[in-house]
């Protein structure tokens, strides 16, 4: 098969027209008739006993037709696990709505259906429910609570360790020690979450409308919940406004939009507003690490001791306590290790329930690893080029098993050389003309500062993925995959490797995603898995469906298969200029099952296709940024961002900026911006977008990409490795470093975000925290 | 994010707008102008107002004339028509540049000067504009008009002299001596948030020394006012960098300033301090006033 080049290319985006042309279909333009309009009925206390619920008054309200509490279903299911039954934890999920006590500010209490939205938010507000207090617990840090009677608030010690950790702090030459904290932010799609029960009794079939990210792995939790066949089940997707990995996740919301179709014999539809996102969907990343590293005269890791504080949330939601594993797991990031010792107190608090952000426990332990290379340096006069090159994982050394494990699986790198990527991005970024500059302008009075930061992502996360490739009797090919889009150009992607691999135009292809009732299995997107499962899958069934064109091809043109390629969706002769040539179309009618030229053949032009993979690829990066410090306002500005990142092969370039560009603008939000506050009664004061900020365009600079490919991924034909979480992973740590450099105090940042008023107190040397803290 | 059930009066005159006002007033009928803090509150639900009574169909209102010394500002005029040229500099610039710091575009298109004279968010650009300048509030209802100075005015968080049944229908400030140079600066967490501290200073230099000065502080305090303190701290001294830091100590010296969970006071206090040195400097930067691009502005 000739290079087609489509792979590699940036073409445009398959999926824009009906997007730019405002077309597209999100959760909340999808209606159907004579739907109800779901409300929740959120609690207003962080944590109390529910005395009573009086809905008598929304129940009277014209327009209303049903009030439910936790008392109306008894029969109701927990939110489960993704991954299933957990025994353990099981006593800390959440109810669809709360039954005797709520747990945080946002807990739902109660749920109106009604013929309006309007009705339904008026009724909500007739609801009166009566609490009696109970103490809160706010901080993952504190003595821990108890969550129900003799259940303690920490739920469990997650651990993870290899070597002999005292012998290794007996032998050091330094020990370093820091207590770290990363702010509780989150994704925060600009569509807010949608949920579209409905119950077609005609076919029996329960619908989702408005899923995202994991649909067949939802339609089986929901099976589970809900007690009903999987076949019975079907999920959409339509346009995804965003996921972030917040989205899409099962909630009660979606329980009960279900629950509710079923019983109240209408479709019911629930779009979350943005008051509510902001206290009902996940939030994430708030940990404490009270970490320490003891290093060799020459600035050489020999080990790291890690404490670490989980802040959970109120209930243990879909993920379980991946987070806290994957903190363990992925910690020790690019660097040699030979020992290591890490525990997680994964606690209960009375906060809105945290899970899985965009480079979930990267972002947190890329911070504080990071911090701890940049001490190791500045204690023993290294600098921060010099003390992470010394650490680096060398080439040679890959694939490099390390005796920990993340997202189920045993963390072996299988490609990278993290020395080269850092010589590209150092003079990509001109560091030393940089240092100087910063120099001369620190001399000049000013609050400037330059700082990298080096992290291992991770992504393509398995272990199978199936894809269907159907070209019908017009030519027009059609991708069935389960996979899901999110927004980041997954069409296009898979098209590009469709195209390249079938030999037909990228944009002839039809890419299906999101629907159970398509195809049986998927992986869906999250974990930056979806290009390299679903492609690479799209490439095997592409393969067999070329295998077979050419097959039939032969027979109908008469000539040998080797002397035959696909070009353009026609079969044509490669030994003889402008010779006979076949359309695909052509060759798929000989292939209706009624066809004679079939000859036994399998009806139809298609195939399924499989990937199968034993680990996960793990891309890596630097970041480079430039920050200057107000030190009067405590104000930081961005002056230059660097992304060096390799991701093995790059199927469609243009995508991959994309995915940096957004993820950086993220990430800086979480180093400087965005931050869930919460009342010393755990009142949340983050509840609107004049409170949790998120960066805009004028703050966020044009983020520089330099993009390689010089470690293909063995573990996969095309080589590839994700883009979803490479420009957000190291943001929190090169931006806290810059700071440092700035205002010239090392290790000055220990907590993230680096707020304006933070930094005015540390500027004073103030290290007390603010009163509300 | 749905308000509560409110019954729309959409006047075409303002004897009828007052006079709808009149009889919804006691009920807490609200006015209607830009619409940009009061229909969030109603969509939020933490503001109710069973009556909302519209004066954007009252074309008399959307005007700026300059009388007396004076320019006036109707009850609707927007945040963007004054960030055009008004043809009485130097406070048409004075006004440009203060207006691009408030909000985003689209949110200036809507949201007017006297809408958010009526609101009083203590850190509302245009509060510290009238504070600073000695606005002239003309307030009336169906009984009558008042008009009422600026040190009647403001009367604490977001409260004001403007009673029930009544209507800011124009604001009125003083036209800026040709001579005067002015200064504007905002710390605010992002472009377009409201500001955690700004300061709006005027200057005449008499014979190389400050002649006359007014120096108004926001959103540090209940509501934006003079610092009368920091002005007396520099009338007779030259305009240079001591003077002004000698000013702006005054100012954090004596202001009572907010907290909140996220600001502590003495924060508060030494941001009054840098804005309004920083302030007293643009000042002295702009001694011809002219309107900057709001990316200037930021930077
Ligand atoms: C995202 C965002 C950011 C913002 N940032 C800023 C900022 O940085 N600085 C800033 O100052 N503002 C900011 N605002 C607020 C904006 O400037 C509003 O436009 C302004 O505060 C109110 O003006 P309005 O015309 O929209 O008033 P409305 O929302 O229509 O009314 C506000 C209140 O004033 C009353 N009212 C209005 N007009 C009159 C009148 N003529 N007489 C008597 N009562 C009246 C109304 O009844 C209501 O109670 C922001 C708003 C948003 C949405």
């Amino acid at each position: 098969m000739a290079e087609r080049g489509i792979i590699g290319k940036s073409l445009p985006r398959l999926e824009d027209p009906p997007l730019v042309t405002g077309r597209g279909r999100f959760a909340a333009d999808i209606n159907f008739p004579h739907q109800l309009h779901m409300r929740i009925v959120r609690s207003a206390m962080a944590h109390a006993r529910i005395v009573s619920i009086d809905a008598e008054a929304a129940r009277a309200l014209p327009g209303v037709v049903a009030v439910w509490t936790a008392a109306d279903i008894p029969d109701a299911s927990p939110v489960d696990f993704r991954e299933g039954p957990n025994e353990k934890l099981a006593p800390y999920r959440q109810h669809v709505l709360a039954r005797e006590a709520v747990r945080y500010v946002g807990d739902p209490v109660a749920a109106v259906f009604a013929e309006s939205a309007y009705v339904a938010e008026d009724a909500a507000d007739l609801v009166a429910v009566e609490y009696e207090e109970l103490p809160v617990v706010l901080a993952a840090d504190a003595p821990p609570g108890e969550f129900s009677p003799g259940r303690s608030t920490e739920a469990t010690l997650v651990r993870q360790d290899y070597g002999d950790i005292d012998a290794a702090f007996a032998a050091a030459h330094l020990v370093v020690e820091l207590d770290l904290s990363v702010g509780r932010h989150t994704g925060v799609p600009m569509e807010t979450r949608g949920a579209i029960g409905r119950y077609d009794a005609a076919r029996d079939v329960l619908e989702l409308h408005g899923a995202a990210k994991v649909p067949h792995k939802n339609r089986d939790s929901l099976g589970r919940m809900l007690g009903r066949d999987v076949t019975g089940i079907h999920l959409y997707e339509s346009h995804v406004g965003g996921g972030f990995g917040v989205r899409g996740e099962l909630y009660p919301e979606d329980i009960l939009v279900l629950m509710a179709a079923m019983r109240l014999g209408r479709p019911v539809k629930w779009i979350e507003d943005r008051r509510e996102h902001l206290m009902a969907t996940n939030h994430s990343r708030q940990q404490r690490h009270r970490i320490r590293a003891a290093v060799d005269a020459e600035g050489r890791l020999l080990a790291i001791d890690n404490e670490f504080f989980h802040d959970q949330g109120a209930y243990i939601r879909t993920h379980g306590t991946r987070v806290a594993d994957s903190t363990c797991g992925l910690l020790p990031g690019p660097y040699r290790l030979p020992v290591y010792r890490a525990r997680g107190h994964f606690r209960l608090t009375n906060k809105t329930p945290a899970a899985t952000y965009r480079s979930p426990s990267r972002y947190e332990t890329n911070f504080v690893r990071e911090r701890v290379m940049d001490e190791i340096g500045r204690r023993l006069g290294l600098s921060p080029v010099d003390v992470r090159r010394r650490n680096f994982l060398a080439k040679e050394e890959m694939p490099f098993a390390r005796p920990l494990a993340a997202l189920g699986e045993n963390v072996v790198y299988d490609s990278g050389d993290y020395a080269l990527l850092l010589d590209k991005a150092l003079a990509a970024f001109r560091w030393d003309e940089v240092q100087a500059d910063m120099a001369r302008r620190r001399a000049a009075g000013e609050m400037v500062g330059a700082a990298l930061a080096v992290f291992v992502e991770k992504s393509g996360l398995g272990p199978t993925d199936g894809a269907r490739v159907i070209v019908d009797t017009t030519g027009a090919v059609e991708v069935v995959t389960g996979g899901a889009s999110v927004g980041q150009g997954f069409e296009t992607v898979v098209a590009q490797v469709c195209a390249e691999t079938l030999g037909v135009d990228y944009d002839r292809i039809r890419v299906t995603h999101g629907r159970t009732d398509r195809i049986e299995y998927g992986l869906g997107a999250h974990a930056s898995r979806a290009t390299v499962m679903t492609a690479n899958a799209t490439a095997a069934a592409a393969a067999r469906v070329r295998a077979k064109a050419l097959d039939v091809a032969a027979e109908m043109m008469q000539a040998p298969i080797e002397a035959l390629d696909i070009v353009a969706g026609r079969v044509v002769r490669t030994d003889i200029e402008s010779g006979p040539s076949v359309a695909l179309g052509e060759i798929a009618r000989n292939l209706a099952p009624s066809a004679k030229l079939r000859n036994g053949r399998e009806p139809g032009l298609s195939s399924d296709g499989w990937f199968d993979t034993e680990h996960q690829t793990y891309p890596y990066g630097v970041q480079m940024a430039v920050v200057k410090v107000d030190p009067e306002t405590g104000g930081v500005a961005v002056e230059r961002m660097l992304v060096g990142y390799d991701i093995g092969r790059a199927i469609n370039p243009m995508l991959v900026h994309g995915q940096i560009a957004g993820g950086f603008a993220q990430g800086l939000g979480g180093a400087l911006y965005e931050e869930f506050r919460y009342s010393e009664t755990g009142d949340p004061l983050s509840v609107t977008f004049a409170d949790y900020l998120i960066p805009t365009a004028s703050e966020v600079p044009e983020v520089e990409i330099l993009l390689t490919e010089d470690a293909p991924s063995p573990c996969n034909p095309l080589g590839i490795k994700g883009a979803g979480e490479s420009g957000i992973a190291a943001v929190g740590a090169v931006i806290a470093s810059a700071v440092d450099e700035a205002i010239g105090i090392p290790g000055a940042i220990t907590e993230l975000p680096i707020t304006p008023q933070r930094l005015k107190r540390i500027l004073a040397g103030i290290r007390r925290p603010l009163a509300a803290e | 994010m749905k308000p509560a059930p409110f019954k729309y009066h959409r006047p075409t005159t303002l004897d009828e707008a007052l006079a709808i006002l009149a009889e919804v007033a006691e009920e807490d009928g609200r006015i209607l102008a830009g619409g940009q803090t009061l229909v969030p509150m109603m969509a939020l639900r933490l503001a109710y107002p069973p009556h909302l009574v519209d004066i954007n169909a009252i074309p008399e209102l959307a005007r700026t004339r300059v009388e007396d010394g004076r320019l006036a500002i109707g009850a609707l005029v927007r945040h963007a028509d004054l960030q055009a040229p008004l043809g009485c500099p130097p406070l048409d610039g004075l006004l440009a540049e203060v207006a691009s710091h408030i909000a985003h575009y689209p949110i200036r298109t809507r949201g007017t000067f006297c809408g958010s004279l009526a609101n009083a968010d203590p850190a509302s650009e245009w509060c510290l504009v009238a504070a600073t300048l000695g606005a002239e509030f003309v307030i009336r209802s169906a009984d009558g008009t008042r008009s009422v100075g600026v040190e009647d005015y403001f009367q604490g968080v977001m409260a004001t002299a403007i009673g029930p049944g009544e209507m800011l229908v124009e604001a009125r400030l003083p036209l800026l001596p040709a001579d005067s140079l002015w200064g504007f600066y905002e710390f605010s967490r992002r472009a377009g948030d409201f500001a955690l501290g700004m300061a709006l200073a005027t200057l005449r230099l008499e014979g190389g020394v400050v002649g006359e000065a007014r120096i108004g502080v926001g959103g540090a305090e209940e509501h934006p006012r003079r610092i009368a303190e920091a002005e007396a701290a520099l009338v007779g001294r030259a305009p240079d960098e001591a003077a002004f830091r000698a000013a702006a100590a005054k100012a954090a010296a004596v202001i009572d300033p907010l907290e909140d969970h996220a600001t502590d006071g003495t924060y508060r206090r030494e941001l009054v301090e840098t804005v309004v040195r920083r302030a007293l400097s643009a000042a002295m930067a702009h001694r011809q006033a002219r309107p900057r691009t709001e990316i200037e502005a930021r930077s």
